[in-house]
């Protein structure tokens, strides 16, 4: 039910936006259509996916190294109080620097490349799981922890077994949360800095208005985002089951 | 070194002259208890009293600013931690875990692998009425045999105390009264020092072989009455009525 529900949105989206690209006032340069978007979607394939192959490639690496240092610095923050009341504000500051400030530190610091464009990805995605992560580990009730005291349980051994099971749900929201944010992170990385993507391709195709291809990277920029969110939805399912039927303690 | 003031080290479970305060009032007050070795003693009160904080400062939770607590001989709260088996009021099953996993839990604590801890949760699942449930998530289990693995995961480390703190007070009347009567049957089978709380005299009357009665807070004992009834017990026998009825005048009074 609801997938025909989103397919019907989606297609009264479509025919609005074909409705409006048809209007005469509306010029080819500004909106191109669906149908002329799909032509440029199948013309210009081969260039498409080579350059969403690479987008991907960044995205995937900056996600990865983003799960890997906000899932560290998570626990770190967790078990050492301090650390947590002393890094939250610069976790916080970090979010809000604009990427044209950063661009010339990464490059200078990554090179050129694809490497500054996936220390922006993971820059923008490590927020989001970081801080879920840590109301995730922050979750479980004080009954519990004190059963485990009660039963001489270790830190280590509360972290293990209680904790970071309980904490998996917030870290797969942070997770969805980062893998839509990770596209266009990938976007702006390659603007700043990169040869190749489609954040690239986009930006070459409107210097260069081919409007059609412009708006063919764009669908295949949202296609990359629902996928990878639809992932970690799949990813969630698989390892956290009990989140569905039961909530956690 | 032993003073005079001090309770046997054979006792145990003694507590001796224990007050604990939070800031501005004082849930427990020179409270004297001690159990015997296989002992039930059950300790009611109305709700407020302290019972709660009562079996955390033996379970070596909190410590008592006046008093001493000895468990096993030990006073130290790590080591009266080590001697206590204590179950909450809720069963507190982790939802990622099997029926048998929860059981295992507390053996893995005290750093049994977690394959052996549930070669040892195993066996005493038959017992426990709970056979062929040993895979079953918590959510597919009914609310007394929640209970019943809670109850496991406090036995199986073998601790000499068992505190329990209204074990069955989340329960259904009727899968209660079922409760009792399996908990009764079980420490006849196999006898234990237990230090029960419960706000219901019945049960306490039903369990255990004395009632310490405390007042409203701050919490002291203000009757302390011997149930010498044979098992099983019949609520409705006249013998029964009476206990339960001085149990009453104690906590009314």
């Amino acid at each position: 039910m609801r997938y025909w529900l989103s397919a019907l949105l989606a297609a009264l989206f479509l025919l609005a936006w074909q409705g409006v690209a048809s209007l005469d006032s509306v010029d080819d340069l500004t909106l191109a259509s669906p149908v002329e978007t799909f032509e440029a979607l199948v013309d210009d394939w081969s260039l498409l996916w080579g350059n969403a192959r690479s987008t991907l490639a960044e995205v995937l690496l900056g996600l990865g190294a983003a799960v890997a240092l906000g899932g560290g610095l998570g626990v770190a923050m967790h078990l050492f109080r301090p650390l947590r009341d002393a890094a939250y504000p610069l976790l916080v500051a970090s979010q809000a620097i604009p990427i044209v400030v950063l661009a010339p530190i990464f490059v200078l610091l990554f090179d050129f490349g694809m490497r500054p464009t996936i220390a922006i990805v993971a820059l923008i995605c490590f927020f989001p799981i970081t801080v879920n992560l840590l109301d995730g580990l922050r979750s479980v009730e004080p009954e519990l922890l004190k059963l485990m005291r009660s039963m001489g349980a270790t830190r280590l051994r509360t972290l293990r077994s209680v904790e970071l099971p309980a904490s998996l749900p917030s870290l797969f929201t942070g997770l969805k949360v980062a893998a839509t944010v990770s596209v266009i992170g990938a976007v702006f990385g390659e603007w700043a800095g990169g040869q190749e993507g489609l954040g690239r391709l986009v930006l070459n195709a409107n210097n260069q208005l081919q409007t059609g291809r412009l708006y063919a990277g764009t669908v295949l920029l949202s296609a990359m985002a629902i996928a990878l969110f639809l992932l970690a939805a799949l990813l969630e399912r698989l390892i956290c089951p009990w989140n569905r039927k039961d909530k956690p303690v | 070194m032993q003073t005079e003031a001090e309770a046997p080290a054979t006792e145990p479970l003694s507590l001796t002259n224990v007050t604990r305060r939070y800031r501005r009032v004082t849930a427990l007050e020179g409270i004297h208890l001690s159990v015997r070795q296989d002992e039930v003693l059950a300790v009611v009160g109305p709700s407020g009293c302290g019972k709660s904080t009562l079996l955390e400062l033996i379970a070596g939770l909190q410590e008592p600013d006046e008093g001493a607590v000895s468990v096993a001989g030990a006073r130290e709260p790590a080591a009266r931690r080590a001697a206590c088996a204590y179950m909450p009021q809720r069963d507190l099953l982790l939802p990622w875990r099997d029926a048998l996993g929860n059981a295992a839990l507390a053996l893995e604590c005290q750093g049994v692998r977690a394959a052996e801890a549930r070669r040892r949760a195993e066996p005493l699942f038959e017992r426990f009425g709970l056979a062929e449930f040993e895979e079953a998530e918590p959510a597919e289990l009914s609310g007394g045999m929640r209970q019943r693995v809670a109850f496991l995961r406090t036995l199986l480390p073998g601790r000499p105390v068992l505190l329990l703190d209204e074990p069955f007070g989340a329960l259904d009347s009727i899968t209660r009264a079922s409760m009792q009567r399996w908990l009764a049957g079980a420490l006849e089978q196999e006898p234990r020092t237990v230090l029960l709380v419960t706000h219901d005299t019945e049960e306490a009357v039903f369990l255990a072989d004395r009632v310490a009665v405390l007042s409203p807070r701050p919490g002291r004992v203000v009757a302390e009455i011997a149930v010498d009834l044979p098992r099983p017990r019949e609520v409705t026998s006249p013998g029964f009525t009476a206990v339960k009825r001085s149990a009453l005048e104690a906590l009314a009074a």
